[in-house]
């Protein structure tokens, strides 16, 4: 060996039987084409693909079925022709035995091709053009993690990446896909690791692989003889093929903890990567298939195939001849690193080299788990030179410090250590399941502290609303005290002041006692008890005799002023007078709202009748009086003016229609109308403006009754399920809720707008 | 120089207040959960055992002997070491209060703590002590506690999730553990004779 | 009778020394607020639920600190329980709710029966519906806490609280049983 042949060692790994004589003595055969293929949209590290078709559409072999969502993903194809038959929920080759949303196509059988892209000539070709075949194609890495290769080769774009590793180790036992594809594909593996030294430009290539695969080593050799390229041949161990591990061994650095091989100028990728790469770029056509090793002795033809992805992992056992009566366990992957398959359904995806069928003396179940004995075997067994040990009593007491402390999160979850202890301990369970739980704990504290943050925002905005508001008030009670302070010269008012007062405080009784009854009798309506009856004749009888001491409260005091004298402005007094009105109207309107007034109720209704056209007739006085106040506000403001009082008139007109008053009452309403229309037209004649386009637009508006039906069924069914769902509810409760319910909905169905 | 080392090595290692003059067992127990309860405690001790191994030199020196009041001796090193207690407390509130909270009921307790009272009446007894000496002796005592508790505190973590039998767990492993350690540093003796 | 004289006026010196000292440090060492409390209040959950018996999350933090039990917060669960154990260095108990620890919940609301009341927006303490009056109503997923103040004053009811279920992504490895019992008497406790 040559001075840069060298090699380094990792510290640790183990040597377990390598068991790859059942499945690499035979060529790479083409699998059936399957009926029925699954394509998981999840294949690959990062976000999941969006499906681009529908069910019922047609595609071809390589068609684009998903597109890549987001950066850190990649888009999905059609491995074959056919019929897209479901979109949703499919068995999902995980531990877990949990579905994932997928694209089930049926083939048709004519396995016909989309019109491809070849790019033979990719030399001419632009980095970021390069980059984007690669990522169309779908291709991840295709030795068992599955990132997006084009994010891969971009992870650290400031970095230059000064060796390019391909990675040809295969270190797991009974996995031989790599091997076979190294035998049988050089050329086309060569031709890959050449697009990618296009697009990264390194100083050197790499090509390491374990000493056990004379055949590959020969074939990837000769196949590279008039490129730099260097095969480097190492010592068999496990785990030299993970990436951290193949770099140490081919160049001797280590990758920081927490680190990319990036963050040091290194690109590691897969052999059978590679040839995805060779077979985009240059053929056009995009990862749809790969080589997957079907072994165990559960199988009488174990070997391996190329095999469309989506798959169904039994066709594929059944092509290898599989013995179900043999059967113990199926592995998807290789036996120290891959995960038990629940079922036979589970589609084969990108990251698929494997398929395990065990028997049950061939790969045991585990003795059952003892107590540590601090050997310290474990220790010497990692290959990341962790602490197993340690890293075991924390999982166990579930120090997250102390596991964060001892690099729990750089453990590559190998298995070595776990098949050393002998006690059994199944260490990397342990391990997964902590790392499980601090990334969980962290993204909860995340949350938290983003939830705290909001709620923070949240009681700041309620508070500068209330100190809002609260200034607000106060400018208005300011405001109103100087009014008042201006015109509060006159003592007269002093002394209906207490008695305005008790007279206040009477009506507000009288008011009170009345809402309270109506309340009352509202329920009463809705839900008739005994209980309910009483309470609202209890209330009845309060609220007459608010209203008894009310009206002789006021038939003992003298009718209070409406406005004490002075004239400071004949302005301000002009506008006390419009208030004066303005609140007598609105009190006249909420006792005309009253549906049955008793006596008193008419006297009060009569008087206060009285009161406004006192107060109208003085307000006319005073407006004759002013000179012409304002007199010719600026054309502008007439305009104004007369444009709210259009709206004005037109508004009450409508509310007297819908009262239901009479033509009497209405035709002087519409006489107003009329009145206000020509004012605005002369106002508009005399400010000059433009005629504006008076576009009336019809809209029928919201329909009262449509609505009122409406809330009345959606309340009714609130009130049910409120009364189904509270145990304590009466028999007949719910049965008058569920015939209130039915009535409700039924007049909704019948109204005809 | 060299009585300065002995009494140092004498404290911490030979004569170890805890292990072996067996005193200050209390903290010694209650506070060794944690290491960081534990590294707290024995700095606040320390920082305690100094002063007032200091202030009752003083005041044996300075209003006892020549007043002829030695028999005020106990009452008079309780003043002082409840009043370092005290002012330790309000200084611990400060810096941290959470190791305040979390120390809880065992920082005033330190004024009961027998390594305090022990070394302060040991340095009136010893009448060759100077100032100097005497103080060394009560920071050497510090640093002993330190020691001690700090392992034990570090021992007691790691026998928490180890696989006790049920009726050994708790104090009871954690006496035994005392026990062993003071197997242990008894193969200190002999090493100085003082 | 001179020596006892002079014992409690040596006595006496010693403890107005004493007290001086103590005044001057009560006065130098002086702490302000409680900052137990907010380091409290960060390993809470702050969903502001107030199944507690606190109108918040804050003012259970300050009721920790002045001494109430640390088992009264279901969001949080058993994983907040014992990081409050490990803070305040006190036992942790069992959660201490009528229901136990509920799985994480999210809200959503049946758009079609939706009023637009704007009552569930003024409920949520973190602000996570959207609308306004008459406008649509509708729950932004990632921002709710699941803590349930929306669902009562929906006055037509049009909430509901659904598990978030896990995802192949989501998914997380079981912890392994732990070693088997060494001594008789430990397997008889477990069986």
């Amino acid at each position: 060996m040559s001075a840069q042949e060298k090699i380094w060692d990792i510290p640790g790994g183990i040597h377990p039987a390598e068991r790859k004589e059942l499945s690499n003595r035979t060529p790479i055969q083409q699998a059936p084409l399957p009926k029925r293929l699954v394509l998981p949209l999840g294949q690959h590290i990062g976000t999941v693909a969006e499906p681009c078709v529908v069910v019922g559409q047609r595609v071809r072999k390589g068609e684009k079925i998903a597109e890549a969502n987001g950066v850190v993903s990649v888009p999905l194809h059609a491995p074959t022709s056919g019929t897209v038959v479901f979109i949703g929920e499919q068995p999902y080759p995980h531990a877990s035995g949990i579905l994932a949303p997928a694209i089930v196509i049926d083939s048709d059988g004519l396995d016909e091709w989309i019109e491809l892209a070849p790019h033979p000539d990719y030399r001419s070709l632009e980095p970021g053009e390069l980059l984007t075949l690669i990522r169309e194609a779908g291709i991840s890495g295709l030795g068992g993690a599955g990132f997006p290769t084009a994010v891969k080769i971009t992870a650290r774009p400031t970095q230059k990446i000064h060796t390019l590793i391909i990675n040809g180790t295969e270190c797991e036992p009974y996995i031989t896909a790599d091997d076979l594809l190294m035998r049988e594909r050089a050329g086309e593996l060569v031709s890959g690791i050449d697009i990618l030294v296009q697009l990264i430009q390194p100083d050197q290539v790499l090509i390491g692989i374990e000493d056990n695969k004379p055949e590959a080593i020969a074939a990837v050799r000769d196949a590279c003889s008039e490129r730099s390229y260097q095969v480097r041949v190492f010592p068999t161990k496990y785990p030299s093929g993970g990436e951290k591990q193949l770099i140490q061994i081919l160049t001797g650095v280590e990758v920081p903890s927490g680190g990319l091989p990036a963050d040091i100028g290194i690109l590691c990728q897969n052999v059978g990567t590679c040839v995805a790469i060779h077979d985009a770029v240059v053929h056009g056509k995009p990862l749809i298939s790969r080589i997957t090793t079907l072994t165990g002795e559960a199988l009488t033809r174990p070997g391996n195939v190329e095999a469309l992805l989506g798959t169904p992992v039994g066709e594929l056992l059944e092509f290898a001849g599989l013995d179900t009566s043999k059967l113990n366990r199926l592995i998807m992957g290789g036996p120290m690193m891959g995960f038990t398959l629940l079922s036979l359904d589970v589609p084969l995806i990108k990251t698929s080299n494997c398929l395990l069928a065990s028997t049950a003396a061939e790969l045991p179940p585990p003795p059952p788990a003892m107590p540590c004995i601090r050997c310290g075997e474990c220790a010497e067994a990692c290959p990341a030179s962790l602490l197993p040990q340690q890293l075991h009593f924390f999982a166990l007491g579930q120090e997250h410090e102390q596991l964060k402390a001892h690099n729990l999160f750089d453990c590559i979850e190998c298995g070595a250590c776990a098949y050393v202890c002998p006690s059994s301990i199944p260490l990397v369970q342990y391990y997964r399941a902590a790392k499980a739980e601090i990334r969980e704990l962290e993204q909860k504290q995340l949350k938290a502290e983003h939830s705290k943050q909001r709620f923070e925002q949240r009681q700041e905005r309620l508070r500068r609303a209330e100190e809002q508001k609260e200034a607000e008030r106060k400018a208005r009670a300011e405001k109103a005290a100087r009014a008042k302070a201006a015109q509060a010269e006159a003592p007269p008012a002093a002394a209906a002041a207490p008695a305005d007062e008790t007279l206040k405080k009477l009506k507000i009784e009288a008011s009170m006692a009345q809402v309270a009854l109506k309340k009352a009798e509202k329920q009463l309506a809705a839900h008739d008890t005994p209980e309910l009856q009483a309470q609202v004749s209890e209330l009845r009888a309060a609220a007459k005799a608010a209203q008894q001491a009310l009206a002789d409260a006021q038939t003992a005091a003298p009718a209070p002023t409406p406005a004490p004298a002075p004239k400071p402005t004949g302005d301000e007094v002009l506008k006390k007078a419009k208030i004066e009105a303005a609140m007598l109207k609105a009190q006249l309107r909420k006792l005309e709202k009253i549906e049955n007034p008793d006596d008193e109720q008419q006297a009060e209704i009569t008087r206060v009748r009285q009161q406004l056209e006192a107060a109208e007739k003085a307000l006319a006085d005073l407006e004759k009086q002013a000179p012409a106040p304002a007199a010719k506000p600026a054309g502008d403001d007439a305009l104004k003016k007369a444009k709210v009082e259009l709206a004005m008139k037109r508004a009450e007109l409508k509310k007297a229609e819908k009262a239901g008053a009479d033509e009497a009452a209405l035709q002087p309403l519409r006489d107003a109308l009329t009145a206000a229309e020509q004012a605005l037209h002369a106002a508009e004649a005399a400010s000059g403006k433009p005629a504006p386009e008076l576009v009336r637009s019809e809209r029928p508006g919201v329909d009262e009754k449509f609505k009122a039906l409406k809330t009345e069924a959606a309340f009714a069914r609130a009130d049910l399920r409120k009364l189904e769902r509270d145990e304590s509810a009466a028999g007949e409760a719910l049965e008058q809720a569920r015939t209130r319910l039915t009535e409700a909905e039924r007049k909704l169905n019948e109204y005809q707008p | 120089m060299t009585e300065l080392i002995l009494i140092m090595v004498s404290a911490i290692l030979v004569n170890n207040f805890v292990l072996v003059q067996f005193l200050g067992l209390c903290p010694f127990m209650g506070v060794s959960k944690k290491i960081e309860t534990a590294i707290g405690l024995s700095l606040a001790t320390t920082f305690v055992l100094t002063l007032a191994a200091m202030c009752s030199y003083l005041v044996q020196q300075y209003v006892l002997k020549p007043l002829d009041l030695e028999f005020l001796r106990t009452i008079s090193f309780i003043l002082v070491i409840a009043v370092t207690v005290q002012f330790t407390e309000m200084v611990v509130n400060k810096t941290s209060p959470l190791l305040y909270r979390v120390l809880g009921i065992f920082l005033p307790l330190i004024t009961t703590n027998c390594i305090v009272l022990g070394v302060a009446l040991l340095n009136a007894n010893k009448a060759e002590f100077t100032f100097i000496t005497a103080t060394a002796n009560g920071f050497a005592a510090g640093l002993g506690f330190s020691l001690v508790l700090v392992l034990f505190a570090a021992m007691r973590e790691r026998i928490a999730i180890a696989d006790v039998p049920k009726s050994f767990q708790g104090a009871a492993i954690g006496m035994i553990t005392a026990g062993l350690m003071s197997l242990a540093f008894m193969g200190f003796a002999g090493l100085i004779k003082l | 009778m001179s020596l006892v004289l002079i014992a409690v006026l040596a006595l006496l010196g010693l403890c107005l020394i004493a007290g001086a000292i103590l005044g001057f440090a009560a006065v130098r060492f002086k702490v302000e607020g409680d900052p137990i409390a907010e380091q409290i209040n960060a390993l809470l959950p702050q969903t502001q639920c107030g199944q507690c018996g606190y109108p918040g999350c804050k003012p259970y933090a300050e009721a920790i600190a002045g001494g109430d039990k640390i088992n009264k917060c279901p969001p949080g669960g058993e994983a907040t329980i014992q990081a409050l154990a490990d803070l305040l260095d006190v036992e942790a108990e069992p959660l201490d709710a009528v229901e136990g620890e509920k799985p994480q919940m999210v809200a959503f609301i049946r758009e079609a029966e939706c009023i637009g009341c704007t009552k569930c927006i003024q409920a949520c303490p973190v602000d996570a519906i959207v609308g306004a009056a008459r406008q649509m109503h509708t729950v932004i997923a990632s921002e709710c806490t699941g803590c349930d103040l929306c669902v009562e004053p929906c006055p037509v009811d049009c909430i509901d609280m659904i598990e978030v279920g896990s995802t192949v992504q989501s998914w997380k490895w079981d912890k392994p049983l732990a070693p088997g019992q060494l001594i008789a008497s430990d397997r008889e406790q477990a069986a």
